[in-house]
Parts: structure tokens; sequence; C-alpha cells
């Protein structure tokens, strides 16, 4: 066959089995088809941290699950709200410094602060954010990217909250692995919830907000609403990993709210596949473990690091979560023209 | 039925800057009537639905619905209320399929709390009630149209989008903007009908229009807009034999064919 006389022909799995929650009796075959992708990210997950013991990986591990939950509250503000976030450092510097200021002044354990941190941390978010939540377009991002940066000149300036020396002693989590394991199934949790979530009608309404806020008030309901919702959401994730890094790190400073808190779960975000949730997610399994493995070339690193994004972006712009779900749920064959 | 007016604006006025959109337009509509808006291009028509359903803040007057002052209240309070709209550029959720589109105004609370068109709204599966209402609008149950994703979907379908939105919300009031514009003569034959059924169940509609002809087929009063002012309101033969209504429409081809018409 002459190559410009073909094309390739790309078909569904005929696999109609799952419609709108109800699960229709199917064969093993088809059982597996649909549950082996989740069951091998699952398993997989839970068995990382016993494939790699060594110290160093282990605590890499627990970095890459907190910059997981920030690549998926990017993703679900992004590409269901069509809020453009930069404000992971926010959300992990007020989950970290509420969690510090519990953990030292008022000597609550890590099983008190990291829920409170969580829920106060998404409230006092969501409160800074309100503002800019009735407009559209670049504000948000804007808006979400100064809040990190003043806050952190203000804790500077002022010198509170131990300016910039941070604050120290943060109790640590009982042993390493209830804190690898902590986190773990927290991500799980998370993006397992947020799925169901996006798939639900209130997922349809805030992907509605993205798709058409003016629509949506014609509908009687308040885009402003909807948007702290998912805000609330996002950020408490945020707040979550800033909490545990708190713990993880037995302190808490002004690098809390660094801009790679921002930027990371962006790039992986682009190179897992935007809109997929789950895409996020491995993407920082992708991302963090390639910068510490381009440590070995000491300045050099952000070349690569960023090389690879260019790479990425260029060759594979959808993102390979993306492909990989086409690549698994469709049939492929060249057809004549 | 309560046959006094449903909706009372009063005085109502809108500035962009220097320019006066609207000025002083008052008018009154009584509950299950139809009243057209008519008026050639610029004349404030969209504005004072915008100003109505609080798209826009009004610069200066009042607007009462029930008597209750609506004025002022943000777009999905006054939504919430009863008083819904269509826009006259077609704004459906593109990347949902058509039945979904609608599960989105059955969530919200006004179809929580009254169940939406026909009350269907209250037994929970909005995918189903979605596709009820799509199929009493005039897509086909037992094809794959309301299934299809909006962006697929031709002006025809999508003009009744816009108005099963707002059927979702069991309104008592639908303000449509050029629901007949840019649709084909056996498209607008069809929609005539549909209009009348809206009528007939109680729904008080306000129509902007340029198709003169259809509009007159569903209404025969009428309100003529013009730079912002009200011009006269009143039956079709009064509102075309009127010499400043002419004047408005000096020299367009609607005013004729519509006055051969009549």
């Amino acid at each position: 066959m002459n190559m410009d006389q073909r094309r390739r022909e790309r078909l569904d799995r005929g696999i109609k089995v799952r419609t709108d929650g109800i699960y229709a009796l199917m064969s093993w075959r088809e059982l597996s088809y649909l549950t082996l992708p989740r069951l091998v990210l699952i398993v997989g997950m839970l068995l990382l941290p016993l494939v790699m013991p060594s110290m160093y990986w282990q605590r890499v591990i627990s970095i890459v699950c907190i910059y997981a939950l920030l690549a998926l509250s990017f993703d679900l503000l992004a590409h269901f709200v069509g809020l453009v976030s930069l404000g992971g450092a926010l959300f992990i510097g007020v989950g970290g410094y509420l969690t510090a200021i519990m953990n030292t002044s008022f000597a609550l354990p890590p099983l008190l602060t990291i829920p409170i941190a969580t829920v106060a941390g998404a409230s006092i978010c969501t409160l800074l954010l309100l503002p800019c939540l009735p407009l559209r377009g670049v504000y948000f991002a804007i808006v979400s990217l100064m809040y990190p940066l003043a806050l952190a000149r203000v804790i500077e300036a002022l010198d509170i909250l131990g300016g910039t020396d941070g604050i120290l002693g943060i109790d640590s989590f009982p042993n390493r692995w209830v804190e690898q394991y902590f986190v773990i199934v927290m991500v799980l949790l998370f993006l397992f919830a947020t799925r169901r979530m996006v798939n639900q009608d209130i997922g349809l309404v805030l992907r509605a907000v993205k798709d058409n806020d003016q629509a949506v008030r014609a509908s009687g309901m308040s885009i402003t609403f909807y948007k702290a919702v998912a805000v609330f959401i996002a950020s408490a994730m945020g707040c979550m990993g800033g909490a545990c890094l708190v713990h993880i790190y037995m302190w808490s400073g002004i690098s809390l709210l660094a801009l790679d808190f921002s930027i990371l779960p962006i790039a992986a975000t682009v190179i897992g596949g935007a809109g997929t949730l789950v895409g996020p997610v491995l993407g920082c399994f992708v991302l963090v473990p390639v910068s510490e493995l381009l440590r070995a070339f000491g300045t050099l690193r952000i070349v690569f690091y960023s090389l690879i994004l260019v790479a990425f972006i260029v060759f594979k712009s959808e993102g390979f979560m993306v492909y990989g779900r086409r690549k698994y749920n469709q049939f492929e064959r060249w057809t004549k023209v | 039925m309560n046959k006094g007016p449903i909706l009372r604006v009063r005085e109502v006025s809108k500035t962009f800057g220097g320019i006066l959109a609207l000025n002083r337009v008052s008018f009154e509509v009584r509950a299950g009537e139809i009243l057209g808006i008519i008026g050639p291009n610029g004349s404030g028509k969209t504005t004072l639905i915008n100003t109505i359903t609080g798209f826009i803040k009004m610069t200066s007057g009042k607007v009462f619905f029930r008597d209750k002052d609506i004025s002022g209240k943000p777009a999905h309070k006054i939504a919430d209320m009863g008083v819904t709209r269509t826009f006259q550029i077609m704004r459906p959720y593109y990347s949902l399929p058509a039945y979904k589109n609608l599960v989105i105004p059955l969530f919200s609370p006004r179809a929580k709390r009254t169940g939406g068109w026909r009350g269907g709204g209250k037994l929970g599966d909005r995918n189903t009630v979605g596709i009820d209402i799509l199929e009493e609008i005039g897509f086909e149950r037992d094809s794959f149209v309301p299934y299809k994703i909006a962006s697929t979907l031709p002006t025809g379908y999508l003009k009744r989008l816009e108005l099963a939105r707002c059927l979702a919300l069991k309104p008592e009031i639908i303000l449509c903007d050029e629901v007949f514009s840019g649709l084909s003569m056996s498209e607008i034959a069809s929609m005539v009908p549909l209009i009348e059924r809206l009528q007939m169940e109680g729904i008080t509609l306000i129509m902007i229009e340029h198709r003169l002809r259809e509009l007159f087929r569903v209404t025969n009063r009428v309100m003529v807009l013009n730079f912002g002012e009200k011009l006269i309101e009143g039956t079709a033969e009064e509102v075309m034999t009127n010499e400043k209504v002419k004047e408005a429409y000096f020299g367009s081809e609607e005013i004729e064919e519509v006055m051969t018409y009549a």
C-alpha cells in the first residue's frame, strides 16, 4: 500500500458496560479491561515505598505526593472550572504555617493539625481569593501569584512567624512508614474523589462555569459560589500538602511560599495530560524524580530539566495520559483512502 | 390566573459612558400574554432585556416582578424568581451533550424547589428529565440528537436549547432575544406552535424580533424602541401605520414587507 493512499482509522473499543453509574454484568475480560488501569495505579503507588526502601528515595516519594496534590488541585481548577491558578505556593504556605503554629504553640499532634490545617487553611485561601472570583480571565492567576510573594515579604519584613529563620521544633510523623503511606493514601483518596465529583451533577455545573458562565447565571445559579466551592476543594488539597510537608521537614519557613510549588504542578499537568486528573499526578512522579536524578549535573540541572519540558511540549503536547488513554481505548488500523 | 401586570418596568435608563442606550423606558406585561419588542438595530432592545434580567446594571429606574422590586438584583437571583431569558448569540455549553446542558439548570435551587418544567426534576434523575424536556421542545428522542455534543448541533436546535434552559427552571416569564433570527422558514414554522404552546401553559413571553411577519403570528401587542426611547405601544396595525415608526424604519425592507402583509 502506498503511504499517501492510506490513513489511520481509529475505532472505539466496543465496551458499553458502564452507563451513568450502573454496572452491568460482563465477562472477566471486560471487567479486567476496566479495572486493570486503576488497580495498577493503586497497587503501584502502595508498593512504591517497599520497592524503594532507601531513606533518600522515601523522602522523595513523600515530596512527590505533595506535588501531586498540588498538580491535582491545579488541574481541577484550570480544566474543570476555568481558573488558572498560580496559588500552589499560597496553599502550601497557609497550610504549612497554620500547622506549625498549632503544633508549636498549642502542642496539637499531627493527627489533629493536619485535618484542622486542611479545613481552616482552605477557608482562609478561599476568603483571600474571593475578590477575584466574579471576574473572568487572567485576574485569578495574578492574584493567586501575588499572595505568596506578598506573604513571604510580610513575614520577612515584620519578623513575625519566626521571620527568616522560620518556625523550628515541629513534631515529625511517628515514623517514616506512616509518613509515606499517609501522603500516598491521601493522593489516591483525593484523586478518586475528584474524579467522581467532576462526573456528578455538581462537577457538570463546574464545567459549565468554565464553558459559559453567563448561561450559568441565566440558569439561576451564582457563579461566584460555585467557583468558591471549587477553590475551597482545590486549596484543601494544597493546604493538606503544606501541613504534611511541615511535619516531614519539622520546620516551617519562607521557602514554603516559594514559586516552585506554583510552577512545578503546571509543568506536571502539561506532561501528564491536562484535564485527565490522573495525568498531573503521574506527571509529578516523573518530573520530581527526574529533577532529583539531574542533581548529578550540578548547576546544569535546570538546563536539562527545561530541555525535557520543551521536548515534551513540542513532541507530545497532549500529555502522556491523553495519549495513553487513546491507545488503550481505541483500535487503530490502516485503511485505504 | 391573576390578570394584573406580572412585570412592570418603570422609567428604566441606561447609559454607556456618554451614550444613552435606554431613555426612561416604561411598560407593563400582563400574566400570560406575549409582548413583542421591535425596533431598528441599535435601538436598545437587547440592553433592555439585559437590564431587566440583571445582566447589566441599570443607571436609573425600577423593575417590579409581581410587585417585588427586582431592579439592581444579581442576575442569578432574578432567574431564581422565574424571570428567565434566552441569548441572541446562543450560549450553550458547547463541550457537553445537549441533554447534559439541561442538567445544569435542573441543578439550580429554583429547579430543585419547583421540580422544573412539569415538575419532573424532583424525581431525581436529571438526565432523564433533561431528555424529556428536549423531546417536548422538538428534539427527536429516538434519534441521536439529544445525545449530540452541543457544538455539533445546527442553529435551529441551539435556539431550542436556549428555550429549554429557561423551561428547565419552570419560568414565569421568558424574555426571548431573537429566537427566530437565523432560522429557515421551515424551522420557524415549527417554532411558532411551540411559542403558542408555552403561552397556553401560562408562561408570559417578551419577544424581541426582527422577523415581524412571524412575530405578528404569535402576538398582536408590540412595543417599538428607537434610539433607546419607546416610540409607541399598541396592536400591530396601530404600530405599523404610525408615522414615527415609519420614519424610524425609513427605507427598511421589513416595514414594506409588513405593510403589504397588514
